[in-house]
C-alpha cells in the first residue's frame, strides 16, 4: 500500500487567515482585523523588533552549540511570527505551556535567556520561576504540556478568574494521546485553553502529511472545539487570531485552537540534518514567505519604519546576543551535592542516606582539593596512576 | 472512635480532606455519582458538588496530566485510578511529569497530588483488576509510595499523603476493603506515626516477616500459627514503601538473625528484592540465614481461578519461614 506522506487527504483545505501577504501587502480579514483595530506604530515596529532580535538571538545560540558552548539548540528560525504573535496576545496573569522550541515566548515573557540556554548547556534542567513569569519550563515529552495547561485551565475556571492557559504545540504532537485526551477534557469542562499549534511541517523528518489526512485545525471542531488556521509567518495575523482565543477564553467561551501555519527553515535540533528529508524547492518555497522580511516591507511602505529605527532595532538586536553569549559561557557548573536538592520537598530517608554517604566520601579527598568536584576528579586521577 | 471498613476509612479521609481546605479537588472516573466502583467516594459529589468531586471521562493521562496543571495553580489534587491495571496509560504522566518537576525546576514548582490505586488480587476479578504495580513507582525518583492494611493507617496516611507537598501513590489493598477497624478520626496527624514509618504488628524472636498492605493479615495469621508450632515470628507492617523504613526493619532482623519478605507482587525487581539486598548490606554479619522471598510468580496475573495459587497463602508464607529457618519439615525440601 502506498500513500503520499505530504499531501493530505480528506476534506478540502481550511481558509487560511491573513492580514499581511508575503509580499507586504496588508489584507483585510472580517474576524480578524478587529482584533488588531488598535494597534499603533510604534506597538507594529514592536512587533518587528522582537522577531529581529530572537532571529538574532537564534543564531547566536546555534554559533554557539557550533562551537561547543552548547550541546544541544533547537533552532526556531522561521517560527519568529507564530511566537510573537501568540505572546504578545497575552497578560501577564495568562500562563503558558511550552514546548523546547518557545525561546521566542520565552524572550516576550522577559525571562532571561542566558537562564533558558542552561538547559541546553548542561547546568540545569530549567531556565526560570515559572510562577514569575506565569510560564512553565520547557517540556521535552511531546505534547504532555497540553494536558497541564487544561489541567491549569480548569483550576482558572474552578476559581472563577477571567485569565486562561496556552499550550503551545507542534504538528507531530497532534498525534500523541495526550493532545487527544487534552482536547476532550478542555471540550468536556469547557477549560480557559488555547491550544496554539505551530505547524512547521515537520516532526523531525516525519511530514505533517503523515500525522494527518486533514488540516490539523480541521481536527478541533470534532470535539466540539472551535479553531482556526492563520498563516503562520504574518505576525499580525496571528496576534489577532489569538486575541480571538483569548476573548473566548477570557468571556466563557471555553478552549479555542489555533493552527499556525509556518514553516522550520532550519534543522529540527543541531543534531538533524534537514537535507535527508526535505528538498531545496520546498526551502525556497518558504524562504519566499519569510515573516521578517513581510512584516518589514510592509511597515516601510505604511512609512512606519526609516534607517534610524532599523538601526536601532539591529544594534538592540546585537547586544542581546552579546549579552546572551557572555552570560552563557559564564554559568557555573553546579556544586556536585545539588544532585540531590529538590527531589523531595519532605525528607526522603534513603535519599538522605545516599547524599550523606556520598558527601563523605567526597569530603574524604579533602584537604588535597578544594571543591567536591574536583575531589571527583582526583579519584579518577588516583585510580590510574 | 468509629468502628469502619477501609473504604469507609479513606471515605472519611476524603471528606475531612474536602472539607479542611478548598484547594484539595478529587478527580476520576465515576467518582461523582456513583460514588466510585468500589464507593470509596460515595456521598462526597453530593455534599462538595460537582467541582470539587469531579467525575472525568475514560483518560488516565489525562487524569494524572490535568492534575498535574491544577497542581501548578495552587490546587491539591486526588486522582483515582480505577483498578490498578488502568494506571499504565497514565504511566508517563506519573514518572515524567509529577515525579518530576519539583527537581526540574530547581523547587520552584511542587506537585502537591495523591494518586489513589485500588491494587492487588484476591477478589475474582477478570484481567487488568487485580495487579501490583507498586514497584515501577519505588523506583521512581520524586514519589513516595504507601500502601495502608487497615482502617486506621487508611485514614491517617491518605490525610498525609493529602497533606504531602511530595506527590504520593496511594495503594488501596482492595481485598481488604471490606475489613473492619476502630478509627480515630479526630486523632492529631503530627502525633500520629510519620507516613514513612513502618510499624511492628506483632513481637516475636525468631524470625522477621515483613509484608504491606494486603498481605499483612495473611502474615499475622501466619504468625499466629506458627506459634502454636513454637515459632515466634515478628510481623512487620511496612506502610511505606519509599522510603522504606530500615530502621525498624534492621533493629527487628538484628534481633532475630532471619528475614522473610512476602508480597503480591511479582518476584524479580520487586519491594522483596530491594529489601532483601537492603537488609543483607546493613545486617549481613547478623543473619543466621539468606533472606527469603514469599512472592506472586513472574506471571500475567492468571485467571481468577487459579489466582489462589500466585497469591502468596499463609501456607506459603509459612514454608517461607520454615526455609528461613533451615527446618526439615519443608514441604519443598528446596533450599530456596
Amino acid at each position: 500500500m502506498t500513500h503520499s506522506r505530504h499531501e493530505p487527504k480528506g476534506p478540502a483545505a481550511m481558509k487560511m487567515h491573513q492580514l499581511i501577504t508575503a509580499d507586504g501587502d496588508r489584507v483585510a480579514d472580517e474576524l480578524l482585523d478587529g482584533f488588531v483595530s488598535d494597534l499603533d506604530d510604534q506597538s507594529l515596529r514592536n512587533l518587528y523588533e522582537d522577531m529581529v532580535v530572537i532571529r538574532r538571538i537564534d543564531f547566536e545560540s546555534t554559533a554557539l552549540q557550533r562551537q561547543g558552548q552548547l550541546a544541544l539548540w533547537p533552532p526556531l528560525v522561521g517560527q519568529e511570527a507564530s511566537q510573537v504573535g501568540s505572546a504578545r496576545a497575552l497578560e501577564k496573569e495568562d500562563f503558558i505551556f511550552p514546548t523546547y522550541r518557545e525561546n521566542g515566548v520565552v524572550y516576550c515573557r522577559g525571562a532571561e535567556m542566558s537562564k533558558a540556554v542552561g538547559v541546553w548547556r548542561g547546568t540545569s534542567n530549567t531556565g526560570w520561576d515559572p510562577h514569575e513569569y506565569n510560564m512553565a519550563t520547557p517540556q521535552i515529552i511531546i505534547g504532555a504540556q497540553t494536558l497541564h495547561a487544561t489541567g491549569y485551565a480548569m483550576g482558572l475556571a474552578l476559581e472563577g478568574k477571567e485569565s486562561l492557559a496556552i499550550a503551545y504545540l507542534g504538528d507531530g504532537a497532534t498525534s500523541q494521546g495526550d493532545v487527544h485526551e487534552a482536547m476532550v477534557f478542555a471540550a468536556s469542562f469547557q477549560a480557559p485553553v488555547i491550544f496554539f499549534c505551530q505547524n512547521n511541517h515537520w516532526a523531525i523528518s516525519e511530514p505533517v502529511g503523515l500525522q494527518s489526512h486533514v488540516p490539523l485545525a480541521g481536527r478541533a471542531p470534532g470535539y466540539g472545539i472551535p479553531s482556526l488556521q492563520v498563516d503562520g509567518n504574518d505576525v499580525l495575523a496571528v496576534l489577532a487570531a489569538t486575541r480571538w482565543a483569548a476573548h473566548r477564553a477570557r468571556t466563557g467561551g471555553g478552549p479555542s485552537f489555533i493552527e499556525a501555519v509556518t514553516y522550520r527553515m532550519g534543522p529540527h535540533t543541531t543534531a538533524d540534518d534537514p537535507t535527508r528529508y526535505r528538498g531545496v524547492t520546498e526551502l525556497e518555497e518558504w524562504g519566499a514567505k519569510d515573516p521578517l522580511a513581510r512584516m518589514r516591507t510592509f511597515l516601510i511602505n505604511a512609512g512606519k519604519l526609516d534607517d534610524e529605527a532599523e538601526a536601532a532595532i539591529s544594534a538592540k538586536a546585537d547586544e542581546q546576543a552579546a549579552a546572551l553569549r557572555l552570560a552563557c559561557i559564564n554559568l557555573p557548573d553546579p556544586e556536585a551535592m545539588s544532585l540531590f536538592e529538590n527531589v523531595y520537598v519532605h525528607e526522603h530517608s534513603e535519599l538522605e542516606l545516599q547524599r550523606e554517604q556520598y558527601r563523605a566520601y567526597l569530603a574524604s579527598f579533602e584537604p588535597a582539593t578544594a571543591s567536591a568536584t574536583q575531589g571527583v576528579n582526583a579519584n579518577a586521577q588516583r585510580s590510574v596512576s | 472512635m468509629s468502628n469502619l471498613t477501609l473504604t469507609q476509612a479513606i471515605n472519611a479521609g476524603l471528606r475531612r480532606a474536602l472539607e479542611d481546605d478548598p484547594k484539595v479537588v478529587l478527580l476520576g472516573e465515576d467518582i461523582g455519582t456513583l460514588g466510585g466502583v468500589f464507593r470509596v467516594t460515595d456521598g462526597l459529589m453530593k455534599d462538595f458538588g460537582s467541582h470539587r468531586v469531579i467525575d472525568t471521562p475514560l483518560a488516565e493521562s489525562a487524569i494524572i496530566g490535568t492534575a498535574v496543571g491544577l497542581a501548578y495553580r495552587g490546587f491539591r489534587p486526588v486522582c483515582e485510578i480505577q483498578f490498578d491495571g488502568f494506571i499504565y496509560p497514565g504511566f508517563d504522566q506519573i514518572v515524567s511529569q509529577v515525579a518530576k518537576l519539583h527537581a526540574r525546576t530547581q523547587g520552584m514548582v511542587r506537585m502537591p497530588m495523591t494518586i489513589r490505586v485500588p491494587f492487588g488480587g484476591g477478589i475474582g476479578s477478570p484481567e487488568h483488576h487485580s495487579e501490583s504495580p507498586e514497584a515501577y513507582f519505588v523506583h521512581t525518583s520524586g514519589l513516595r509510595v504507601i500502601s495502608p492494611s487497615n482502617p486506621q493507617d487508611a485514614y491517617t496516611m491518605l490525610r498525609q499523603a493529602i497533606a504531602s507537598d511530595d506527590p504520593v501513590l496511594y495503594f488501596e489493598p482492595k481485598r481488604r476493603y471490606h475489613v473492619k477497624g476502630e478509627v480515630d478520626l479526630e486523632g492529631d496527624l503530627t502525633a500520629a506515626p510519620a507516613m514513612g514509618s513502618a510499624r511492628i504488628v506483632e513481637a516475636g524472636t525468631d524470625v522477621t516477616l515483613v509484608s504491606y498492605g494486603p498481605l499483612v493479615k495473611t502474615a499475622v495469621d501466619a504468625a499466629r500459627a506458627a506459634a502454636g508450632e513454637g515459632i515466634s515470628i515478628e510481623v512487620i507492617d511496612l506502610r511505606s514503601l519509599s522510603p522504606v523504613d530500615y530502621a525498624t526493619v534492621q533493629e527487628s532482623v538484628q534481633r532475630t538473625g532471619r528475614l522473610v519478605i512476602t508480597h503480591e507482587a511479582a518476584r524479580t525487581l520487586g519491594i522483596g528484592a530491594e529489601l532483601a539486598a537492603s537488609i543483607t548490606e546493613r545486617c549481613f554479619n547478623y543473619l543466621e540465614s539468606a533472606p527469603v522471598r514469599v512472592t506472586g510468580f513472574d506471571i500475567p496475573y492468571p485467571p481468577s481461578k487459579l489466582e489462589k495459587h500466585h497469591l502468596p497463602d499463609l501456607d506459603r508464607i509459612l514454608d517461607g519461614v520454615d526455609r528461613a529457618l533451615g527446618r526439615p519439615n519443608s514441604h519443598t525440601g528446596l533450599e530456596y
